[in-house]
């Protein structure tokens, strides 16, 4: 292994964030959506470590409560993002007569206008999906499947070029002429080489989830405003930026964090599993 | 309504100002952070143009900032009583003050009224006032200071055309080749137009600046004290207010609707002060009286389905007793609002009662009503219906906190509340095929804030009647929102409409308003104002939410040092 010391810190750090939004609650029992009208924008303290909000809400626990849904539809998004985009780019880089139509799919997708869409999407599926799986949970649904259904783009496009190079090489020529079937193929040959570039795309796509999420909230077409993601702290708090910098601060640092851990250890992923790498 | 002298006048008689010079206070500088475009406000609905064109162009009669008439060009303003409105009230026969005259020095005929009106009527000319001339037939001018308003119907309330900033008088000898489809063509006068304020247009840039000189005709001698104004634009409201009270760049901003901690912040800085004026605009909530629930398909928030929770008016009237407005003002506006229980907001302020947070005696009420939580989940139930209720309102940071807040207050009294926000183009924009309007209402209750303009609230009030509700027979036009159907109050619109005397009308309106409230069609919140910054040495300034913030522009001064 070329670089522990990025693997450990990576996970050491996500370990941290992901403990520290689930067991907090334990340790800091104040619920967060409780307003404390006397205490509006009151800095640091004992009763309020990190300060309030415009509303009296405890800041701490409501970035423990931010974390838990920003954490779980930024994971969420990706696995599916990256699932859909791996099979679409594994699919166009091996099937030649696939190829074309799939990369045009991939294109039309890259030029839809995010917003728009998902302004769309939260009119036409919100109630559906209220209905069928409870209005949390159907939000929950609809802002991962729309962030996933728009960035799976990348990982299709990265990976249909690398299995593109993939199939012109040898072994997977030798694999071909041995009568490996095609799904085979793909898992045991393909997959295997290009986990690399899977890794590093769901760090980013974890990351960019994140981001997505808080734009969406910020513009009304995300969560309802007394769901505190990460993305809609940090939106809130930009307004108070001048006076109280932690308001804005502290969710921003937490997303900086989780990306940089998420990347770190997607980074030492890919080092592990190159083939060519040095062991 | 009475009839008030404007205070300027009362200022006047008993204590006459010091610098009683035309011209002698120098320059005087104006931030418009949105930059007017035309100076002609037939052509153009904004209020940046309207106010830019106030300092040269004047109605007969103005607002002041009470919300009462003013006479400007007249002595009076006619009425029934005056003899000046006919007993059908078809005719209003509005008299000019002696000895007007436009600034090139020609004089002000009642001609010009009339033309004033072809004007804005004339066939291809889309004027953006047209509203204020509706049902009006002719302009007759018996003598050069006479003018008469013919409508083609009884009209109690008169007062449409030449009174206000949207209806100002228009010279005919300038404008004579601008009617109909020519009207945009002479930019000349449009962004020119000679008036008979107290000032003239001296250069017009569309959409960076104004610059004015006082008009040598100008009918007091001794006014204007400011010898040239100019009105830049540009900007945001947070740079606007910052130039006038930070750095002093500037003597006077409009319209800062900034957080009300940042105004407060600047405000320390010494340089200037905040104005607030109150109009009518006021921040409320409305009650759906119909089923918005989904599984009705296309009878969905119409007539058919009564609402199962919010018929019941102690539900309404609970959810309004558990409000604190005091604190929701003090969190979203600060100094630009004032909590208030009414549609109206009555000028001698709100009813303390009411203002009164009593989470108490909204618990106990929805006791007596029924409303009980028989299984120990928070939220009460009554015939299996729950007290689960959807909020829902535009993306705003201030309707935000006020969804959370109120959501955190209703909780308290066993009422659950699911929030939705939307955004304010699609909340706003009235699109029959949306469902996520205004009109449609497919939700129990929305935020949105309202207000009537031009003194007579007849057109606002009346929009709570019956027929006024949208569904699908009218492709969801209508203001009536709450789908709220009550016959008395019908029965009060009907009086309002054929009311004659103002005191009577003004009278009628506090009724039909504290029918609305006590009704709990409406659970108003905050009431708005417009927000203004001048340098602390301007002085003689009155921001005005029912008329041109300029209005009384003429009597502005520096304050001697």
């Amino acid at each position: 292994m070329r670089r522990p010391f990025a693997l450990c810190a990576g996970v050491a750090l996500l370990t941290l964030i992901v403990l520290a939004v689930l067991a907090g609650p334990l340790l800091w029992s104040v619920p967060p959506e409780r307003m404390d009208l006397a205490a509006r924008n009151a800095g640091a303290s004992l009763a309020h470590p990190l300060g309030t909000d415009q509303l009296g809400r405890d800041l701490l626990a409501r970035l423990m409560a931010g974390g838990r849904i920003s954490l779980a539809v930024g994971g969420a998004a990706m696995l599916a993002a990256v699932a859909l985009g791996t099979v679409i780019g594994v699919v166009a880089g091996m099937v030649r007569w696939l190829d074309g139509p799939l990369m045009r799919l991939t294109d039309l997708f890259l030029s839809l206008p995010l917003l728009p869409l998902a302004l769309i999407a939260v009119t036409l599926f919100r109630a559906p999906l209220a209905a069928a799986l409870g209005p949390e949970a159907g939000l929950f649904a609809l802002i991962v499947g729309v962030i996933a259904a728009t960035s799976w783009m990348q990982t299709a496009r990265v990976l249909r070029g690398e299995v593109l190079a993939l199939m012109a090489r040898s072994f997977i020529a030798a694999a071909r002429s041995a009568g490996t079937p095609p799904l085979a193929l793909a898992t045991r040959h393909i997959l295997p080489n290009v986990a690399s570039a899977i890794a590093v795309s769901a760090t980013l796509a974890v990351a960019g989830a994140i981001i997505t999420e808080s734009t969406l909230s910020f513009l009304g077409v995300g969560f309802p405003p007394d769901f505190p993601s990460w993305g809609r702290l940090l939106a809130d708090g930009t307004a108070y930026l001048g006076d109280r910098p932690g308001r804005a601060l502290w969710p921003g640092a937490l997303i900086s964090l989780t990306v940089l851990a998420v990347a770190y250890i997607g980074d030492a992923l890919r080092d592990r599993s190159d083939p060519r790498g040095p062991r | 309504m009475t009839l008030r002298i404007p205070l300027i006048l009362l200022t006047l008689l008993t204590a006459p100002p010091a610098a009683a010079e035309r011209g002698a206070d120098g320059d005087l500088r104006i931030l418009y952070w949105q930059a007017p475009s035309t100076l002609n406000p037939y052509l153009s609905g904004g209020i940046k143009d309207l106010e830019a064109a106030s300092l040269v162009l004047e109605p007969l009669a103005r607002y002041d900032p009470q919300g009462d008439m003013t006479p400007w060009l007249v002595d009076v303003i006619p009425t029934p009583q005056n003899g000046g409105v006919s007993a059908d009230r078809t005719r209003i026969t509005w008299t000019l003050r002696e000895g007007l005259r436009w600034s090139d020095g020609s004089p002000l005929t009642s001609h010009d009224l009339r033309f004033t009106w072809l004007y804005c009527t004339a066939e291809g000319g889309g004027c953006a006032q047209a509203e204020k001339f509706r049902d009006v037939i002719d302009v007759e001018t018996p003598d050069p200071r006479t003018a008469t308003v013919v409508f083609n119907q009884p009209k109690p309330f008169p007062y449409g055309p030449f009174v206000g900033p949207q209806s100002p008088i228009l010279q005919a000898a300038q404008f004579a080749d601008c009617l109909g489809p020519r009207a945009p063509t002479c930019v000349e006068a449009n962004f020119a137009p000679r008036g008979t304020g107290p000032y003239v247009v001296e250069e017009f840039r569309a959409g960076d600046v104004v610059r004015y000189r006082a008009n040598p005709e100008y009918r007091d001698p001794g006014k204007p004290a400011f010898a040239t104004v100019t009105i830049k634009g540009g900007g945001d409201a947070a740079a606007a207010a910052r130039a006038v009270l930070e750095t002093g760049e500037f003597d006077y901003a409009w319209n800062l609707q900034l957080a009300p901690e940042v105004l407060e912040r600047m405000e320390a800085r010494g340089k200037g002060r905040v104005a607030v004026a109150f109009g009518s605009l006021v921040e409320r909530v409305a009650i759906n009286f119909t089923d918005p629930d989904p599984a009705l398909g296309a009878a969905r928030s119409t007539r058919a389905h009564a609402h199962p929770m919010l018929s019941d008016p102690a539900v309404r009237r609970a959810l309004s007793m558990a409000l604190d407005r005091g604190v929701m003002t003090e969190i979203g506006y600060g100094r630009a609002g004032r909590p208030t229980c009414d549609l109206l907001p009555p000028p001698e302020g709100p009813d303390a009662a009411c203002l009164e947070q009593d989470i108490p005696g909204a618990r106990a009420l929805l006791d007596e009503a029924g409303w009980t939580d028989s299984d120990g989940d928070g939220v009460r139930e009554k015939d299996g219906k729950r007290l689960h209720l959807l909020l829902q309102t535009s993306t705003n940071a201030v309707r935000q906190d006020f969804q959370s807040i109120m959501k955190e207050w209703w909780r308290q009294i066993g009422i659950a509340t699911e929030l939705r926000n939307i955004d304010p183009s699609v909340f706003f924009g009235g699109n029959p095929d949306s469902p996520d309007t205004l009109q449609k209402f497919h939700a129990d209750l929305q935020m949105y804030a309202g207000a009537y303009d031009g003194g007579d609230a007849e057109p606002y009030l009346a929009t709570w009647s019956c027929d006024k509700a949208p569904g699908p027979e009218n492709q969801w036009q209508g203001a009536n929102v709450s789908r709220f159907c009550e016959p008395n109050y019908d029965a009060l619109v009907q009086e309002l409409a054929s009311a004659a005397t103002l005191d009577a009308r003004r009278a009628l309106e506090r009724r039909m308003n504290d029918m609305l409230v006590a009704e709990g069609a409406v659970i108003p919140l905050v009431d708005r104002g417009r927000v203004s910054a001048h340098a602390l040495d301007l002085e003689g300034t009155a921001v005005n939410a029912w008329d041109s913030e300029l209005w009384n522009i003429a009597d502005w001064r520096r304050a001697a040092q």
